[in-house]
């Protein structure tokens, strides 16, 4: 038998007193770490093919399992930690590129908790969103920069197509593919609950969801799967994606495994083949090559939908967005490195882009100086986390935030980052029938309601604090914030003061 | 009956509202100078095109057929879903790009990169047909459809560029030729097409003689190498869960 270099990751701890045998463990998980041995009348663990999802933790009657990290350590170096180690290893056993999912686990600045918000006292009284009414709709688009009269004098109100949001908050694209039918339907369903949307990322809409239509932004992507003009009209946006922050700069392949019937319907390839969007646009090699894309998507869809472009935030994504703005988008979705991925080699994830509290700064500055922030609405995404990155989000400039981890864990993501492997023990990212079947779209649709009306009154509380009755008032309200620990340049280019200034 | 609508220097919007919104299922645009998107997403019309459209035609074509007396531009037939565009001469960059049905039959060359990222599912099987040569990375990531290059009048060189049929996972190209192509990659095998395959594309032949003129038996009895992905899941030694 080849040795094997590294341990387990994670350790089955099973308390003997409180297992009662049912083997509810072992029908819970899909990796088959927990098994039977008639022999010794004992539940056994195999904790190598553990990926601490916590579904047993969760579904144990008794409370008798905890999953924790191995406690064996390698000898500890700063430089070499464990983790390196035990990758290198893999790629020696296999020639492989190392497959993550979910957002960055690594230590990197987290420019939200380094920034606090102000509250009145005193000159500015405080607004209590219970008594008083507050405003947190928001419409996004291209917004007219003055207004217009008709030949006989009267004022001409007809505007560009655009988005109307209850909340600043949409969910932002998985694709089904990536997560499962019932994942899509809680997410359709919620959007459409709670006036706001959801996006279909690059996989199509599968049929039974052409219904939530007008709650749908619908993606088109390098691979232009599931692209077709009844799908166009479908959604009540169409959003280019050009970048995700996750992995800026390459591609994405949806593994043949993940490829059964009902997503090789969607996405319109056979099954069991590879879903490959390859790294860039093929047609696209410059702002008017976008350009050409927006307008044929506009053309096709008659000018009644707004075009959004999404990014990821790479170093220059300032001038990438002022060309963006002039290209004929209306919206642009800025995404994080932080951000979330179903599937992203783990050297991009955990090295390429930049975080999404910088680059919205950046970009919010950008277009003002240029005046032509008004030609389009950003959108901020790649790991805002509550409603209080929400609202910073906005201050810095921001007119909606793409969420989609918090959505993830509203329908039980405990974020194992497995979702690569397909096998996901809670329904979400997976198109295994046994699993899929985990996950109640009932529950799920009203867990991301309730989280969203959660986040939706925090918003206002914190609003109402500032002595702010809209989120229109808090858009690019930075004296609003104030940064703590960070350096001058730091507080230069989120265009902040520090705390105490 | 038909509808007549003279171009110049009409504004694209303008262009294709009138055809958009026109009653009549045959269109005849007359004098057309290059105006962009013409018939994107439109379904159930047949569209005349005199004069040079400009990119994108026929993107995301949902039913109609549009034929061409001059050449085409670059991205014709972008995401086209259904229906046949036919242009009499040549055509430019990326014709077919993530085309999922319908037929693209160009009586000349035509540029770099067409084909790319061709699907197929079921009985949706989209076909671009070129009569001359193509240029560099035909039929990238192509996952399905059938590319045809019959590569009439240039009979002494390969008819197709350079990494033909890069990362391509599905489907078939077939290159009426006795050169083979050059710098192909490792994933894609070459066969010199027998019987079979060569009935396999009688129909789109006999559809681009009928277009054209020329004589499908002619050209069906010359050498073909017919070109096809080794794997439909090229990527899956690739990756290791981490």
């Amino acid at each position: 038998m080849p040795v094997n270099f590294f341990p387990a990751e994670f350790e089955v701890v099973r308390n003997a007193d409180k297992c009662i045998k049912c083997r509810a463990c072992e029908r819970q998980c899909s990796n088959e770490v927990h098994y039977y041995d008639a022999d010794y009348d004992k539940m056994l663990s195999k904790d190598s093919s553990c990926v601490d999802c916590q579904r047993c933790v969760c579904l144990c009657p008794t409370g008798a399992l905890k999953i924790r990290p191995n406690e064996n350590a390698f000898r500890k170096s700063a430089n070499y930690t464990q983790q390196l180690m035990i990758e290198n290893y893999r790629q020696a056993g296999t020639g492989a590129v190392l497959l993550s999912s979910m957002g960055t686990p690594k230590d990197y600045p987290i420019y939200w908790d380094k920034i606090l918000i102000n509250a009145s006292q005193v000159t500015n009284p405080s607004i209590d969103p219970l008594r008083e009414p507050m405003e947190t709709k928001v419409f996004l688009g291209k917004k007219p920069s003055g207004i217009k009269k008709n030949p006989d004098g009267s004022i001409n109100t007809e505007m560009t197509p655009y988005l109307e949001l209850n909340t600043p908050i949409m969910f932002s694209a998985m694709s089904y593919g990536s997560i499962s039918k019932n994942a899509h339907e809680s997410l359709a369903r919620a959007a459409t609950e709670l006036g706001t949307y959801y996006n279909t990322g690059e996989g199509g809409l599968h049929k039974d969801f052409y219904k939530y239509g007008p709650n749908t932004i619908v993606q088109v992507a390098s691979g232009r799967f599931g692209v077709f003009k009844d799908y166009l009209d479908a959604g009540a946006a169409i959003e280019i994606k050009m970048g995700q922050g996750a992995k800026p700069g390459i591609g994405g392949h949806l593994p043949g495994a993940k490829i059964r019937e009902d997503v090789s319907k969607t996405r319109m390839i056979p099954m069991g083949t590879d879903a490959i969007s390859p790294a860039p646009h093929h047609d696209i090699y410059s702002i008017e090559d976008l350009r050409q894309l927006i307008f044929s998507l506009k053309e096709a869809s008659e000018y009644k939908k707004p075009v959004i472009v999404k990014i990821a935030a790479v170093h220059n994504v300032a001038a990438i967005a002022s060309g963006i703005a002039r290209s004929g988008a209306d919206i642009i979705a800025i995404d994080g490195f932080r951000g979330g991925t179903g599937a992203a080699p783990t050297r991009i994830r955990d090295n390429v882009g930049i975080p999404i509290e910088l680059a919205l700064a950046a970009v919010d500055q950008r277009l003002r100086d240029e005046g032509i922030r008004n030609e389009v609405s950003i959108v901020a995404a790649g790991s805002v986390r509550s409603a209080s990155d929400c609202v910073k989000a906005i201050a810095l400039g921001a007119d909606a935030v793409y969420i989609a981890t918090p959505t993830l864990l509203a329908m039980g993501c405990h974020l194992c980052r497995s979702c690569h492997a397909g096998k996901c023990n809670w329904g979400i990212a997976t198109q295994r029938p046994d699993l899929v079947k985990r996950l109640n779209p009932d529950v799920g649709a009203q867990r991301l309601v309730n989280l969203v009306h959660a986040w939706d009154h925090e918003i206002k509380e914190i609003m109402g604090g500032m002595g702010i009755n809209s989120v229109e008032s808090l858009r690019g309200n930075r004296l609003m914030l104030r940064g703590i620990g960070l350096s001058q340049k730091e507080l230069d280019i989120l265009g902040i003061l520090h705390a105490g200034e | 009956m038909s509808a007549k609508i003279t171009a110049g220097d009409m504004h694209f919007k303008e262009l294709n509202r009138l055809i958009r919104e026109s009653a009549e299922s045959e269109i005849i645009v007359d004098d057309c100078l290059g105006q962009r998107y013409i018939g994107s997403g439109v379904s159930g019309k047949h569209i005349i095109i005199n004069g040079i459209p400009g990119n994108a035609l026929g993107a995301y074509l949902d039913g109609s057929d549009i034929t061409v007396y001059g050449n085409a531009q670059d991205a014709t037939g972008d995401t086209m879903n259904k229906g046949t565009i036919v242009i009499h001469g040549n055509c430019g960059d990326a014709p077919g790009y993530g085309m999922r049905d319908g037929k693209i039959v160009i009586k000349g060359s035509a540029g770099y990169r067409c084909g790319i990222h061709m699907k197929q599912y079921m009985d949706k099987i989209p076909l671009v047909l070129i009569g001359g040569k193509v240029g560099d990375f035909l039929a990238e990531y192509q996952a399905g459809g059938r590319i045809v290059v019959l590569g009439i009048g240039f009979e002494d060189i390969c008819p197709v560029g350079s990494f033909c049929g890069t990362g391509m996972h599905g489907g078939a190209i077939y290159i009426r030729t006795e050169h083979m192509p050059k710098s192909l990659p490792a994933q894609i095998s070459i066969h010199d097409a027998d019987d079979s395959d060569k009935e396999a594309i009688r129909a789109d032949v006999e559809l681009y003689t009928q277009s054209f003129g020329g004589n499908a038996d002619e050209l069906l009895g010359s050498h073909f190498y017919k070109l096809i992905p080794n794997s439909a899941n090229p990527y899956k030694q690739l990756y290791v869960n981490n």
